[in-house]
């Protein structure tokens, strides 16, 4: 093989594997065997943010305030002292809850929890881990270096990172099982949840929680309901309301691969401020560029053993130094 | 005899003091984020993760450094020995891009004290892209460095050392011409992950690396004529036109196959229509692809190649060309979500200046006192 094949072979076979990625990508992943999560409806949520400050009081973060106002958690989006918050939707004169015109309504922003974790896949020293069993996206502030890729690659804006402290870290809902709290393996269930007066806030496993969402969505509007508050699987108590006019449409079933914590509303979601995320995930494409170009590392190691002879043989040309 | 010479010039100029200067604005505000924390000196946030510390340090900075990749890949891949004499000065100034991207790296990570992680086969994970670009990115300083190597032992007379080095250099030769190639391609692999974030007309998924590698290249050969035209000029010394316009001829060819997968890629998925939106995005579209245009019309004519100047302005605009299209893809037109804005703070610029200064100080002080320029009688002959 003189230098002119060989060059053309190592070009050709670069852009033969980068055009086969495309087919080889790995597809999205799939729920987690034991995938716990919540389900949020933001029909039933009356904005007390009671599942705010029991976030800040499970994680030991301190209350956001805004000016001199101290009776209330001002907090406006997630932060590195907010793992949890309820912001609002509004139209023109806002009178009806739940209504998309003349209206308003209530979201919640938290960690997703995703099937197919972005944070997950970017993190370069697997500071972000998916629990094999739970499906729990967890941070590991030891191994962090503080890089926030993982910022980048989450959809949902989630990591937060504490600018303002020298020594400072990532934070993240890690739904209440972290090191010290450990609420799940406990037992117990997410502290939002378990604050949550209207069952809004509903914590479970996935399954659970998505036949739950879509037994939802088969009601009749203007029909009564038993909504269950707590966890699905055993609710605490129950409350009778009439059903409103949801979106057939469960955020979080197959967003980007899925998510463990699931959104059901009455307003549109990209009118509650939820990303433009099509089925497969940024990541399983990106893993299946990096992994064509890189598996086994056979492509970077046939590429240098043909540059070590191609330079060899033309620095001996040369007989020439650097 | 040595093909290079030390410039032998005066270190301590005007310029010099005034770069000396910047350089120290610049460390107090480092010094400011290393004792108060990024949010001191820096306009991050929640959706703006990364600002100019990794937009321009790192992503556009190593790009500027791909002078000694481009030519490694011309002299010693392609074996046109004749640009052998620009070898030298561009593998300096890669090491010092290549360097700032490192320091870059480090002020810009949050938790800097646990970097070693990264080495520590146990928290790797293989899946990040980001992984590769800092391990490959570390593995190419060093490289870089062994490469620059005989310039030292040179200028110390360090002959045996010298001699048993350079029986050996083909095999760093070749792993810096694999390196690049592998973290330049990364650069532009991380943006798929950045999913919906980065606008329709950069988010081309898996053309990313390709384009991130291609233009990486171009601005490589560009930043090499723009050294040696600015060096014959700051120095006056004779210009190397006759090697640059024959760069010139390459770049040309980049810019060609880059703009049609460019537009390629816009016309079959359909984005054609973003390119006339009359937005913010639409409009750095057409300037970025103006800057890549105007070296492509200047040097396809051997007259424009052959030019001095004409071929100095084809630089600048290729490198701005390069420039603009990673800070369009990583930052100008990032959309994060509603409630997210970024534009650097002024402590922000000036650590990222005083860092440029500082390179730009060395450079300066190891051309006028390490055998990097080639001698002037290469510039002489037209067919060396």
């Amino acid at each position: 093989m003189n230098r002119r094949d060989f060059l053309r072979a190592s070009i050709g076979g670069a852009a033969a594997a980068l055009a086969s990625s495309g087919a080889s990508a790995r597809p999205n992943l799939t729920p987690a065997p034991e995938a716990i999560g919540m389900l949020f409806d933001s029909t039933l949520c009356v904005g007390c943010k009671a599942c705010v400050s029991a976030c800040k009081a499970v994680n030991g973060l301190p209350p956001t305030l805004l000016g001199d106002d101290v009776q209330y958690d001002s907090a406006r989006d997630l932060s590195h002292e907010t793992y949890n918050v309820i912001k609002v939707y509004t139209n023109g004169k806002p009178v009806a809850k739940d209504s998309e015109t003349d209206g308003f309504a209530f979201e919640k922003r938290s960690c997703m929890h995703c099937v197919d974790p972005g944070c997950v896949s970017v993190c370069p020293v697997t500071a972000l881990l998916r629990h094999p069993l739970t499906g729990i996206v967890t941070y590991d502030k030891d191994a962090c270096i503080g890089c926030r890729t993982c910022m980048t690659g989450c959809p949902y804006n989630v990591p937060q990172f504490d600018y303002d402290n020298p020594w400072g870290m990532l934070h993240k809902c890690q739904m209440c099982n972290q090191k010290g709290v450990e609420r799940i393996d406990k037992g117990g269930m997410t502290g939002c949840a378990e604050a949550c007066p209207t069952g809004a806030t509903l914590f479970g496993s996935r399954t659970a929680l998505l036949e739950e969402a879509k037994r939802r969505m088969q009601l009749r509007p203007g029909e009564i309901y038993n909504y269950p508050r707590g966890d699905v699987r055993q609710p605490s108590s129950h409350h009778e309301k009439a059903v409103p006019h949801y979106q057939h449409h469960v955020w979080g079933e197959k967003e980007a691969g899925g998510t463990n914590v699931m959104h059901i509303s009455s307003i549109p979601f990209d009118k509650l401020g939820m990303p433009p995320l099509g089925e497969r995930s940024h990541v399983s494409i990106s893993e299946g560029v990096q992994h064509t170009l890189y598996s086994y590392m056979a492509l970077p190691a046939v590429v240098l053993g043909g540059l070590t002879w191609l330079v060899k043989r033309n620095t001996d040309d040369e007989g020439d130094d650097v | 005899m040595s093909h290079y010479q030390p410039l032998g010039r005066r270190v301590v100029t005007l310029p010099f003091v005034f770069l000396g200067v910047i350089a120290l604005i610049g460390l107090y505000f480092l010094a400011e984020r290393f004792i108060n924390g990024m949010g001191a000196v820096t306009n991050l946030n929640g959706g703006f993760p990364w600002g100019i510390w990794v937009v321009y340090d790192i992503v556009v900075g190593t790009a500027l450094a791909c002078g000694g990749y481009a030519l490694a890949v011309t002299v010693y891949v392609f074996n046109k020995g004749k640009y052998h004499p620009l070898i030298r000065p561009a593998l300096l100034a890669s090491l010092l891009g290549y360097g700032l991207g490192g320091v870059g790296a480090i002020i810009d990570m949050g938790r800097w004290w646990q970097f070693y992680n990264l080495f520590l086969p146990w928290q790797m994970n293989f899946n990040s892209v980001m992984l590769e670009v800092g391990l490959c990115v570390s593995a190419y300083i060093v490289v870089l460095m062994i490469e620059f190597l005989p310039t030292v032992l040179e200028k110390f007379k360090a002959e045996a050392l010298l001699k048993k080095l350079n029986k050996v250099l083909f095999v760093v030769i070749a792993l810096g011409v694999l390196l690049p190639t592998m973290h330049q391609s990364s650069l532009g692999t991380m943006l798929i992950a950045m999913g919906w974030k980065v606008h329709p007309l950069w988010q081309t998924l898996h053309l990313q690396p390709l384009l991130a590698v291609l233009t990486a290249f171009t601005m490589g050969f560009s930043i090499v004529v723009f050294e040696g035209s600015l060096s014959s000029v700051g120095f006056r010394r004779k210009p190397e036109t006759h090697l640059l316009s024959g760069l010139g001829r390459i770049i040309v060819g980049l810019i060609a196959v880059y703009l049609a997968i460019r537009f390629g890629e816009i016309l079959v998925r359909g984005k054609l229509g973003l390119v006339f939106a009359g937005d913010l995005a639409s409009l750095m579209f057409l300037i970025e692809t103006a800057l890549f245009v105007y070296p492509l019309v200047v040097l396809m004519s051997p007259r424009g190649r052959g030019n001095a100047r004409s071929l100095l302005f084809a630089a600048v605009s290729m490198l701005l060309a390069g420039t603009l299209y990673r800070f369009n893809a990583f930052l100008i037109t990032l959309d994060p979500g509603p409630g997210y804005s970024y534009f650097p703070a002024l402590p922000e610029i000036m650590v990222t200046v005083g860092l440029v200064a500082i390179e730009i100080m060395v450079f300066l002080f190891v051309v006028k006192t390490f055998p990097v320029m080639p001698r002037e009688d290469h510039a002489a002959a037209p067919n060396a």
